[in-house]
């Protein structure tokens, strides 16, 4: 690896390895079509950045199988499987290593061959950077385009478009000029907001290492100073906690421990977490590790976590903030890359690989398909090998999830054929659409019960119950939910809870009626939605209907109890309790 | 940044994450424990794993009888002192009916000592995943192996069943009389697992030391002793300032001229020289690709 070498000094070894340690990682995906030249161009990274071991490349001297004359054929350090070799392409994702001073780097090689979308997506889902390679004197073509859909699909953040072969088109500026506009215009469509383009000659070496003086109008970086100085941040640790338990550690009684690897944010010791799909919360009480106890554990970070209070807890739940919490839904729809040369079809049972849980699962509905090289949608009945569609998804259980573009580890899964037991196909899943409101108000007009109303008036209610009546809509928190029907049961009220899996679209209107009969109800569910809760809100009348938000609640039981105990008291659904100084007694 | 990890620690999240997953999806993991380097390694990262429990699988090693003293020294002693279960399986009907590397020939050797034994061990545990210390570096072959290798009702690798691994969510279906084998180190490279031995001070077999050992020279092989291989005329052994590279067994494992006897002077020697290190292992060299045959026929 002769970084010694090619930092010139020969530095003693402790200094080498104070270096080599703060190094950090960028993974990078390169797709490019047959003949682009990115076996070349990675050769080339590999060879100048000295990660090629001198023996290999003297086993590649002497290969007997050399398919091209001429000094080194670095492609042929970049092939694999005796198969792929004798058939001269490449048909599969291979992974190679190289480090420089100031990082190290995996490349996830994906052959462009046409019909290996599945390869390029593979390749993809880990990378937070990819290199789409295009000739330079055939320009933009589908393939290109194609690569940059599924490097956009797969959610990359980073793309570098290195226009290669430049000594074969004189190192015009104009021919780069017009490559960049036209694919900048492709990869806007795509929201792909910054490309990095790099005109280079992966064969001669020109701006893959260094700037090349051949093209002295080119202002930018090399390819290798831009792998280099690329941010690494990908923003994991801003987003909200998501930590999906992957296996309890228990080697006694008084320990017990949720492991896992944090796939966003930040665990602190104190921290309020909310269970999934319980909806219990708790507190963490610490973060264990083999170096000892953590004062902060944050993504991508393995996590043993410990926390205040003795809950059921197994693989397949998961840590979240309760005050941010995930989709929790058995509905969803997704993007998939289907993978199998059995198509997707639709009422076909699946299963579905998702965070740390493997269940059974449905396609309800194929939405569309969706053309790679168009970006044309289009209906279909099914998706074959290497195609892509929206579909809709059904669940035994329900998944705690984010959409792909706001969380890559909770947003994406697989899909297992339950009999052949091999990967069909790889998902994304979608924002959740919110159901068009006309529907909505078709479907809520089919539940509408018609009743006479009571001839008892709420003062006569009142009078009686010595309370009036109310609905509480709680997200999740469950525990609250019964801790507060609890509370107000003691203070003599009607209550009553409505709790659990509840995703049935006659809550509103169950709210109203209970809340015409004089009761206080307690609603509450994990996939309680934004719309039904407007809904509800109207149905029972702004003034008796009571939302809180995780966000606003303490994570405690208790202490969220008390904070709606005074809301209903402020609002004078119950008699007042407590006083505030200038009231007096 | 601060909140960026460095890229050892990122390995071994990637690393720990998969031991979890194996140890949550399947019945009987066992790792295979070959006594190297890379062993050591993924020993340490199944500690952490699964601290302040123990290490929930056993450890196995398929001993061909004919590993160098220092090895059997080192796993029996490092093995007790962290408390690991122990297996350590010999094909005795291969050995009873003489079968070494001198009759044999190294591949046949290999074919019967370690790959037939190994796929007996396996199937007489049950065991239905096997972690393995393989990484993807090392070999050209290696370099689309995924992490979930598939191994049918033989235990032979088949490289069109392999399945497409996207994220880190890994698809461990199998069969009854299947198996996976398992590699939590694919990602890492040498230079990753030496610099974690030094950073973690995880113990290694003294044989990757320099010191004074007695050996036959020959070419730019050194051949260690200590199993008496036959001398070609004109051979005599000879006391040479050497280290191992890569352990295997003592016919088949080159030792290379260094006077490295610390990690840190491994590594500078490492970062100089820049050979690959299966380069002293004799087997490699047996036929081009050979290490794609073996893989296909059940041997790592
Ligand atoms: N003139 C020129 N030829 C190149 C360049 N890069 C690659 N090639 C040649 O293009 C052909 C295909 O390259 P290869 O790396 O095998 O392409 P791949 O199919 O994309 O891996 C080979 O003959 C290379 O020598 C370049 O920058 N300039």
């Amino acid at each position: 690896m002769a970084l010694l070498e090619a930092t010139g000094a020969v530095p003693n070894i402790d200094e080498f390895l104070e270096q080599d340690q703060r190094k950090g990682l960028l993974r990078f995906t390169t797709a490019g079509s047959v003949d682009d030249g990115k076996s070349t161009l990675i050769g080339r990274l590999l060879f100048d950045s000295r990660g090629v071991y001198e023996d290999q490349l003297a086993a590649v001297r002497n290969s007997t199988l050399n398919r091209s004359s001429g000094p080194i054929d670095f492609s042929l350090l970049t092939d694999g499987l005796r198969a792929e070799r004798e058939q001269g392409i490449t048909i599969d994702v291979a992974y190679r290593y190289f480090a420089t001073p100031k990082r190290k780097f995996i490349i996830a090689d994906t052959p462009g061959h046409e019909q290996y979308t599945r390869n390029m997506a593979t390749g993809a889902s880990t990378a937070e950077l990819a290199i789409v390679l295009v000739d330079a004197r055939n320009g933009v073509l589908p393939q290109s385009r194609r690569h940059a859909f599924i490097a956009a699909l797969l959610g990359i953040p980073r793309i570098v478009v290195a226009v290669n072969k430049m000594d074969l088109v004189d190192f015009s500026a104009e021919v780069f000029a017009r490559i960049r506009e036209e694919f900048d215009a492709h990869l806007k469509r795509l929201g792909i907001p910054a490309a990095y383009f790099i005109p280079v000659s992966a064969l001669e070496g020109d701006n893959v290492i260094v700037r090349s003086p051949r093209t002295p109008w080119y202002e930018g970086e090399s390819l290798l100073e831009h792998l280099e100085s690329v941010p690494l941040d990908h923003g994991a640790t801003e987003r909200p906690v998501r930590f999906p338990v992957q296996y309890v550690i228990r080697p006694d009684l008084d320990f017990r421990g949720y492991a896992g690897q944090i796939v966003s944010g930040i665990i602190r010791p104190g921290d309020p977490v909310m269970v999934l799909p319980s909806g219990r919360t708790s507190r963490v009480k610490s973060i264990v590790s083999w170096e000892g106890d953590l004062a902060e554990a944050f993504a991508p970070m393995p996590a043993t976590v410990c926390l205040e209070d003795e809950l059921d807890i197994s693989r397949g739940d998961m840590l979240v903030h309760p005050g941010k919490m995930p989709y929790v839904s058995r509905h969803f729809e997704a993007i998939v890359v289907w993978m199998s040369a059995e198509p997707l079809k639709v009422g076909q049972p699946y299963l579905i690989k998702h965070t740390t849980q493997q269940i059974a699962a449905t396609v309800t509905s194929l939405v569309h398909r969706v053309d790679v090289n168009t970006l044309a949608e289009a209906p279909a009945d099914r998706l074959e090998l290497n195609e892509i569609g929206r579909v809709a998804l059904e669940t035994a259980r329900p998944l705690f999830f984010d959409a792909y573009a706001a969380n890559r580890a909770t947003g994406s899964f697989i899909l297992i054929d339950p009999i052949g037991n091999g990967t069909v196909a790889a998902g994304m899943i979608q924002e959740p659409r919110r159901e068009p409101d006309a529907d909505r108000a078709a479907r809520a007009a089919l539940l509408d019960l018609e009743f006479q109303a009571s001839r008892l008036t709420s003062a006569e209610r009142y009078a009686r119950a010595g309370h009036r009546p109310a609905t509480i809509w709680l997200t999740a928190r469950q525990e609250l939910a019964y801790l507060l029907e609890r509370r107000l049961f003691q203070r003599g009220t009607q209550v009553h809870v409505i709790a659990g899996e509840v995703e049935s679209p006659i809550l509103p209107e169950l709210a109203a009626l209970l809340t015409a009969v004089g009761l206080i109800s307690i609603f509450s569910g994990l996939t309680l939605d934004a719309a039904e809760c407007e809904r509800a809100r109207e149905r029972v009348g702004a003034d008796r209907f009571f939302h809180f938000d995780p966000e606003n609640l303490a994570a405690s039981d208790e202490e969220a109890a008390e904070q709606i105990l005074a809301a209903l008291e402020d609002r004078e659904v119950l008699p007042r309790t407590r006083f505030t100084e200038q009231e007096g007694i | 940044m601060s909140n960026r990890l460095t890229h050892l620690k990122e390995l071994e999240a990637e690393s720990i994450h998969i031991f979890r997953e194996v140890a949550s999806e399947f019945a009987r993991p066992v790792m295979l424990y070959s006594i190297g380097k890379d062993s050591s390694v993924m020993l340490r990262l199944a500690q952490k794993a699964f601290h302040p429990g123990r290490i929930p699988f056993p450890l196995l090693h398929v001993d061909t009888s004919f590993k160098f003293r220092e090895m059997l020294e080192f796993r029996d002693e490092y093995t007790a002192r962290i408390g690991a279960t122990l297996i350590v399986h010999r094909n005795e009907s291969a050995l009873a009916d003489g079968a070494n590397p001198f009759r044999l020939g190294t591949q046949k050797c290999c074919g019967l000592l370690k790959t037939r034994s190994l796929l007996d061990a396996l199937t007489e545990g049950g065991f239905d995943a096997a972690f393995g210390g393989a990484r993807r570096e090392e070999e050209k072959s290696r370099a689309k192996e995924r992490v979930y290798s598939f191994r049918d009702g033989a235990g032979q690798w088949d490289p069109k069943s392999q399945r497409p691994e996207l994220w880190n969510l890994f698809n461990g279906r199998i069969d009854k009389g299947e198996s996976i084998r398992v590699f939590p180190l694919s990602n890492w490279t040498e230079l990753d697992v030496w610099h974690y031995i030094h950073l973690e001070n995880i113990p290694v077999v003294p044989l990757y030391f320099a010191k004074m050992r007695e050996m036959i020279v020959r070419g730019d092989t050194l051949i260690s002793t200590e199993w008496g291989p036959r001398l070609l005329p004109g051979e005599t052994p000879q006391m040479v300032m050497c280290r191992m590279r890569s352990l295997g067994c003592t016919y088949c494992t080159g030792a290379v001229r260094s006077d490295a006897d610390t990690v840190p002077k491994i590594i500078a020697e490492l970062v100089g020289m820049r050979r690959s290190e299966r380069e002293n292992r004799v087997i490699d060299h047996d036929q081009e690709g050979s290490m794609e045959l073996k893989k296909r026929e059940g041997y790592f």
